[in-house]
């Protein structure tokens, strides 16, 4: 089976399960949408300051969104085993990762998409408001689900698995998430676009390198 | 066994398998052969190291030291298409349980590149008596009905060698009586057929050759035709070390 379609059958698998079950979104999304309404009134509505944190609350919030939704759809995987069982199937096992990427990818989307309109009452912040910012979001989800996904796949096997996923995660989500928060701070309040050319640089590069050193590495990770 | 290694390359090889976890050794230098077409049973107390051996044989984790040789090739230089030939039943289901039983046996055909997943996974629904219920959420079965689910989910792609790790746990005597059945059909197919189980009765007639494991490491291997499954339970208790139940 070619290498797309063990992803394609992987995400078409995932997004099944969650049709029937919702419970990665409502997990995720019940998390980040009361992490932003509560955070909207600590500030002044229209306030400065609330647009300027508005980016960080954004991305901290489908941050911590995140690190529920890949324990929900790894711990999916292994509850009958079915991680040991994709792993036994005669395809690439990075192709089998690279789909629960791109599942988790997606339900990190509809989180977002959720969330941005909630930015444009609570905050009076239009978040998508210029087309680049499509370029970060996709840029940064990705690498939220790509560290995400790994990370929730080696401490699934941990005894302390719920602890073990944000202490790994977290800390090397750092530079992606000040990435983020700052391109995004770039087009909320209105600087010049060319400042965010850098942290949307910085954001595609960690996609690219963590990308390949994955593809690389993840059966000799996963066989352990 | 020795008859058969006059005549080909073992299927499967081990060679001085040594298989750590922490500082847990789990397989202590472990050589074995096994020989396609044949049935081979491994017994053995809790922690002796049968699923680890399992486990090795069948690629789902890798040797701290030693070889594992498939048809004489180190399974290092095998391909992942090789893992086409495999097919797992254990106690663990591997299936889905927010998906139908035809839902989990299509995804798994179309992992394993069947042309026409849908077909085969309704013939072994049918074989498994399960085909009024295809359409239900797995989470709706009992633990017989999954185990069976589960045993169509190994076999959907046909494979040439069964590994089964404690299959009968938590069956009931109807699905106890079809697994049983299966591993007969595959064995007179000519598949090899790698098992793990305490069961004695069952292991033993359904064995061409017969394993004992205790600490890591095989204390007995020996062909079935020598031996009556009387004379096997004497050994096995003296083996490891306790007085058969008379």
């Amino acid at each position: 089976m070619s290498y797309f379609k063990v992803i394609a059958a992987i995400v078409k698998k995932d997004i099944l399960m969650e049709v029937r079950t919702k419970q990665v979104i409502n997990a995720a999304l019940v998390f980040a949408v009361l992490f932003v309404v509560v955070f909207s009134f600590t500030m002044e509505i229209g306030s400065n300051m609330e647009q300027k944190l508005s980016g960080g609350i954004f991305w901290v919030s489908v941050a911590f969104a995140g690190i529920l939704s890949f324990n929900k759809t790894i711990g999916s995987e292994t509850d009958n085993g079915s991680f040991e069982a994709l792993m036994l199937a005669p395809v690439d096992k990075s192709a089998v990762f690279f789909g629960k990427v791109i599942s988790n990818m997606l339900f990190l989307f509809l989180v977002e998409v959720i969330l941005i309109p909630l930015f444009l009452v609570f905050y009076n912040v239009n978040i998508i408001g210029h087309p680049l910012m499509a370029v970060v979001i996709i840029l940064s989800t990705y690498a939220y689900s790509l560290i995400g996904t790994l990370f929730s796949i080696i401490s699934v096997r941990t005894s302390s698995k719920e602890i073990m996923m944000p202490v790994l995660f977290l800390p090397f989500m750092v530079p992606v998430i000040i990435a983020a928060v700052l391109a995004t701070n770039v087009f909320i309040l209105g600087g010049q676009i060319q400042f965010s050319y850098n942290w949307i640089k910085l954001t595609a590069v960690f996609d690219i390198i963590f990308t390949a050193i994955i593809y690389g590495i993840f059966s000799l990770i996963i066989e352990d | 066994m020795e008859n058969n290694s006059l005549q080909q390359t073992p299927l499967i090889s081990l060679k001085q398998a040594v298989k750590r976890y922490g500082y847990m050794q789990a397989l202590k230098k472990v050589d074995l052969d096994i020989y396609s077409g044949t049935s081979v049973t491994i017994f053995g107390p809790n922690g002796a190291g049968k699923s680890t051996l399992l486990k090795v044989l069948s690629m789902q984790c890798r040797l701290s030291s030693g070889e594992l040789l498939y048809n004489g090739t180190p399974y290092k230089k095998i391909s992942d298409d090789f893992r086409h030939k495999f097919g797992v039943i254990s106690h663990q289901l591997y299936l889905y349980s927010s998906l139908s039983a035809f839902e989990n046996l299509k995804f798994y055909g179309s992992l394993y590149g069947i042309s026409n997943p849908e077909k085969k996974g309704e013939e072994l629904l049918k074989q498994l008596d399960l085909y009024k219920r295809k359409d239900d959420l797995l989470r709706t079965f009992s633990r017989g009905m999954l185990q069976r689910v589960s045993i169509a989910r190994a076999l959907i792609h046909n494979p040439e060698i069964i590994f089964l790790d404690e299959p009968y746990t938590g069956l009931d005597s109807l699905a106890a009586q079809k697994l049983s059945t299966i591993i007969k059909q595959q064995i007179e197919e000519n598949k090899t057929v790698i098992m793990v189980t305490h069961d004695i009765e069952t292991g033993f007639f359904q064995a061409d050759n017969l394993l004992i494991m205790d600490k890591g490491k095989i204390v007995y291997n020996r062909q079935k035709s020598s031996i009556n499954i009387d004379d096997f339970r004497k050994e096995y208790m003296s083996v490891l070390g306790v007085e058969a139940a008379v």
